[in-house]
């Protein structure tokens, strides 16, 4: 029966993990992923004071304690926060890329025109 | 090229006695590689800064589309690994309409030695390649390549560093042209191998392929 819970688990983190991942960069996403971010800061604070109710969660969804709950949540925020940067690193990258292309094709002289 | 100032003169002086036209991209190089190759005889275009091969290669190919007499592009490492007579019989292939790009390859004789763990590696990428493109290419990491400008302006490269090879299939095996396989000599001179790309490499170009 555990092994079972902790399988959909697993694949809920993953799925979830994913859907944040590959969200893209628009507003709707943008926000989502926020407010995620926003509840899972206030749980983890929340559980500093009441360690005994995060537990009962974890135990209902059979992790053990309160604590790994947190440390699962952390881990995948961590997963969204780099495959985000990743992004958001390659959208610069190719914007600049662009604009040294065009400095580059700019100040050369036109083939054709050679001598 | 990037800080190639040893070598890229010599190179650039072959391939001027072939073709009339060399178009040098610089890769943001700090070591004078500019000088030499424009004292060579290339048209140097100039990346600001250091981006790439793969930049580099695009930088060149929409360079070269400007021109409206153009026939043929060549791709020539500036490291001097590849042959000028490989390149020119490439060239000649595509202006004689046999194919649209000619593809150079390492595999299709004997001339090339390299080690056996770089051969296995070079092979299980070319076989990755064909499953995934349905491309009967044999060897995907070759710097020399020569195509027709409809080739060429429907080429966009977007990955800088090394993953340009692969994309590039897959951009080819989306356009679907008529190409074949030259075979070529790849010189594995000592300042080649210092600069080359290590093994090691192939887990970054894998990674960057993944993380689009």
């Amino acid at each position: 029966m555990l092994i079972i819970v902790q399988i959909i688990l697993v694949a809920a983190v993953m799925v979830v993990s994913l859907a944040l991942m590959r969200g893209g960069s628009n507003a709707r996403h943008l926000a989502v992923r926020r407010i995620l971010l926003m509840i899972f800061a206030v749980v983890a604070a929340l559980s500093v004071f009441f360690p005994e109710a995060l537990t009962r969660v974890a135990g209902f969804l059979g992790i053990g304690r309160g604590t790994d709950l947190v440390l699962y949540g952390a881990v995948v925020s961590l997963f969204v926060f780099m495959a985000t940067t990743y992004q958001r690193f390659r959208h610069a990258e190719n914007a600049l890329t662009k604009l040294s292309r065009r400095i580059a094709i700019d100040e050369a002289e036109k083939p054709g025109q050679l001598s | 090229m990037y800080n190639e100032a040893t070598v890229v003169g010599s190179v650039i002086e072959g391939l001027r006695k072939q073709f009339p036209h060399v178009v040098c991209v610089d890769d943001g190089s700090t070591d004078g590689s500019q000088e030499k190759a424009r004292a060579a005889g290339a048209v140097v275009v100039q990346h600001p800064i250091n981006l790439g091969q793969g930049a580099a290669l695009q930088t060149g190919i929409e360079f070269a589309l400007q021109d409206p007499e153009l026939e043929c592009i060549v791709t020539f490492d500036a490291d001097g690994q590849h042959r000028v007579d490989d390149a020119m019989a490439m060239a000649e292939r595509v202006k004689s309409g046999e194919a649209e790009i000619i593809l150079g390859s390492r595999f299709l004789d004997d001339r090339t030695k390299l080690s056996a763990a770089k051969r296995l590696v070079l092979k299980t990428a070319a076989i990755q390649s064909r499953l995934a493109t349905g491309m009967n290419l044999t060897d995907a990491h070759n710097g020399l390549r020569a195509f027709n400008p409809r080739v060429a302006s429907n080429i966009h490269l977007t990955q800088n560093r090394m993953a340009h090879a692969s994309e590039l299939v897959n951009q080819l095996a989306r356009l679907k042209p008529k190409y074949a396989e030259h075979p070529v000599e790849i010189i594995y001179t000592d300042y080649s191998k210092s600069k080359g790309q290590s093994l090691l490499n192939s887990v970054n170009i894998v990674a960057e392929l993944f993380f689009k």
